[in-house]
């Protein structure tokens, strides 16, 4: 638990000493999004009705250049070696670094939902709160997966290529829960179906962050 | 690597001479427990049971966080590692560098070496592996870590191939080639022994 | 040639599927909904049974190549995912070729086609890896490690695909099963069983003739001569 507190700590202290980097993936972010939107629009009824598939398929591939870097930063100078000496207990890295990148992508989503609702001009239907519900549970579900296999492709060549060719199938579930959820909320939900979406995101979240927290230690000692 | 039957002594200065690619670097990180031997084991009688919190490496990759600064870098190894990170100044100022804001992203190889040995002086290992530390070193740098590596408390192994800079700080030298050692003898011989080899293979 | 069972096995498998194929083409009543077409139910349903099977085996062999570090369990992981991926592949084709006389489409959201669909590419990934990691541990950890994800995650992305159709419209199609067509089905199964099983085996010795090098030691060389030098 404190090495989980100081991994998160040391991954903050990080990002706000490269928030230009993080200004840089949220343009990535809101570029997404008006790309999605000239390549769908000016149909203002196509775009509000897939505003929810734009807002996630732009965390994804947001998402993927963020955890490459969360893992780069630890192997670039040599870092993890010094952490694997002190020794550090695995787990608490694993989580702490999982826990950094749910925070990074709440950013992305935070920052995303207000350009959604302005270009799709999506309309808000249910609570606000399913929402920013939806939004924790599916960062969360994209960042354990990709925490691990960000490690498990850190040092290989191909790393850009091949973390999102990993993680893309193995979210499918996570984009597909997420993206319902986020659409019920827009659209309205008139048979109570967010609770179930939302019940499968966090399924996915408690198989994975167990999972992920175990196999950890094995992948940063290879 | 093929077969290195070594000892090192507590406090001991070893120096690890030979030509690129004789396992030099393999060598360490088998004993820095990163890398598991396929064959044989190391030993570790003078450490704890787990030799790992002993041992302080300082690679190619020296082993920092490229956006923070030096202070900072310590700072973070420091909570880690529970270390009292209160003297990091006075640590910054013995290899000679400032504690100031700026990214170690835009440090030069030698204050990024610098920077790396004040680590291992926070960190007080047992055992000090330190792989080329005067690669790519003005004379100024030279001086800066031979005086940090001299400070080290515990038992220093280098790898170096600037045989002039390390030898002064060894005892007892090894010369490695093709994954053997070739020759153990004084450090101060370390250059006789090079100078051995190169003949033997008829460079010289 | 010793030691070469899975060659039997294999022949074995041949037969029962070249019987059970006769059976069920020309004995067997055509399906009562699909008719003819119906009758790749005896190649398709074989093929996806022994394909999942086959992973099965991969996920068990990757948590014995990470529990024990041995080069036989890391042999197995690379020679059932790549079996594996070949009925995987020969699946989606049936499915695709399935799919066109019944629905209309080569392609539906169904939820066992788009689950087969993206394992292709989960247990893709694992080869792939493979291929970038030249250091045998690490190659064994990661691919081991990747393999156990993606198992883990065949049932949970049947799942939400299946909630996905669900929760828009139904589109199951019952099937009455006559037990004329039990025969050929059970005949098959375990002929293509058999078919893999020797293909599992046969790239296992394969795969341990190349690991066997990477894992093992090499030979030390003689005891070097000492260097002279002079005082």
């Amino acid at each position: 638990m404190k090495t989980l507190l100081n991994v998160l700590h040391k991954d903050m202290l990080i990002e706000w000493a490269a928030r230009s980097r993080t200004v840089a993936l949220l343009s990535f972010a809101y570029t997404i999004l008006l790309l999605f939107a000239f390549a769908i629009g000016p149909d203002a009824g196509a775009l509000r009705l897939h505003a929810g598939a734009y807002m996630w398929l732009g965390l994804l591939l947001t998402s993927t250049l963020l955890l490459e870097r969360s893992m780069r930063i630890e192997v670039e100078a040599g870092a993890l070696s010094k952490l694997l000496l002190i020794p550090i207990d695995p787990a608490g890295l694993f989580y702490g670094k999982a826990i950094a990148n749910t925070l990074q992508l709440l950013l992305v989503g935070a920052f995303s939902v207000p350009l959604i609702f302005v270009i799709c001009d999506a309309t808000l239907t249910e609570n606000i709160g399913w929402l920013g519900l939806t939004l924790i549970l599916g960062s969360a579900g994209l960042a354990a997966p990709g925490t691990l296999y960000a490690a498990m492709t850190a040092r290989l060549s191909g790393s850009q290529l091949l973390l999102p060719l990993m993680l893309f199938p193995l979210v499918v579930p996570v984009i597909v829960a997420a993206v319902k959820a986020t659409s019920l909320v827009m659209l309205g939900d008139p048979m109570d179906q967010i609770g179930a979406w939302l019940t499968l995101l966090a399924c996915f979240n408690l198989i994975y962050w167990s999972l992920c927290g175990i196999l950890f230690g094995r992948v940063i000692e290879a | 690597m093929a077969r290195v039957d070594l000892e090192v002594a507590a406090h001991e200065r070893l120096l690890i001479i030979g030509p690129n690619g004789c396992g030099k670097t393999t060598l360490l990180n088998v004993l820095s427990t990163l890398l598991r031997p396929s064959a044989g084991s190391v030993s570790y009688p003078g450490l704890a049971k787990n030799p790992r919190k002993d041992i302080g490496l300082m690679g190619h990759d020296i082993g920092i966080y490229e956006d923070l600064s030096a202070a900072d870098n310590l700072r973070v190894f420091a909570r880690m590692s529970d270390i009292d990170p209160a003297p990091i100044r006075a640590l910054l100022a013995t290899v000679g560098l400032e504690a100031g804001d700026q990214a170690v992203a835009k440090y030069s190889a030698g204050m990024r070496r610098r920077l790396a040995l004040a680590a291992l002086l926070q960190a007080q290992p047992a055992l000090a592996l330190l792989d080329e530390p005067f690669a790519q070193m003005d004379p100024g740098g030279i001086a800066g870590v031979s005086k940090a590596i001299k400070a080290l408390p515990g038992a220093v192994i280098i790898a170096s191939h600037q045989v002039q800079h390390a030898a002064p700080l060894a005892t007892r030298a090894i010369l490695m080639d093709c994954g053997q050692i070739r020759w153990t003898g004084r450090a101060d011989q370390a250059e006789a022994a090079w100078r051995a080899l190169h003949h033997e293979r008829g460079e010289l | 040639m010793k030691n070469r069972w899975e060659i039997a096995i294999g022949i074995l498998g041949f037969l029962m599927l070249a019987v059970a194929h006769y059976i069920g083409l020309f004995v067997s009543p055509a399906e009562a909904m699909m008719g003819d077409v119906g009758r790749i139910l005896y190649a398709h349903v074989p093929t996806a049974w022994v394909g999942l099977l086959t992973y099965l085996v991969a996920f068990i062999a990757a948590i014995g190549a990470l529990l024990s570090g041995k080069a036989a369990w890391d042999a197995l992981v690379e020679a059932s995912v790549e079996v594996g991926l070949l009925l995987n592949a020969v699946l989606l084709i049936q499915g695709s070729l399935w799919a066109k006389p019944t629905w209309g489409v080569f392609w539906t959201w169904d939820p066992r086609l788009t689950t087969t669909a993206i394992m292709v590419v989960a247990f893709g990934v694992v080869l792939a890896l493979r291929r970038q990691i030249d250091d045998p541990q690490r190659r064994l950890t990661i691919s081991s490690v990747a393999t156990i994800v993606a198992f883990v995650n065949v049932p949970i992305v049947y799942m939400s695909v299946k909630w996905w159709r669900t929760l828009h419209q139904n589109f199951s199609s019952p099937e009455t099963v006559d037990p004329m067509m039990v025969i050929p089905l059970r005949l098959a199964a375990f002929g293509m069983l058999f078919i893999s099983t020797a293909f599992v085996v046969r790239r296992w010795r394969i795969a341990m003739a190349g690991l066997r090098v990477d894992f093992e030691a090499p030979d030390l060389p003689a005891a070097p001569t000492p260097l002279k030098v002079e005082d």
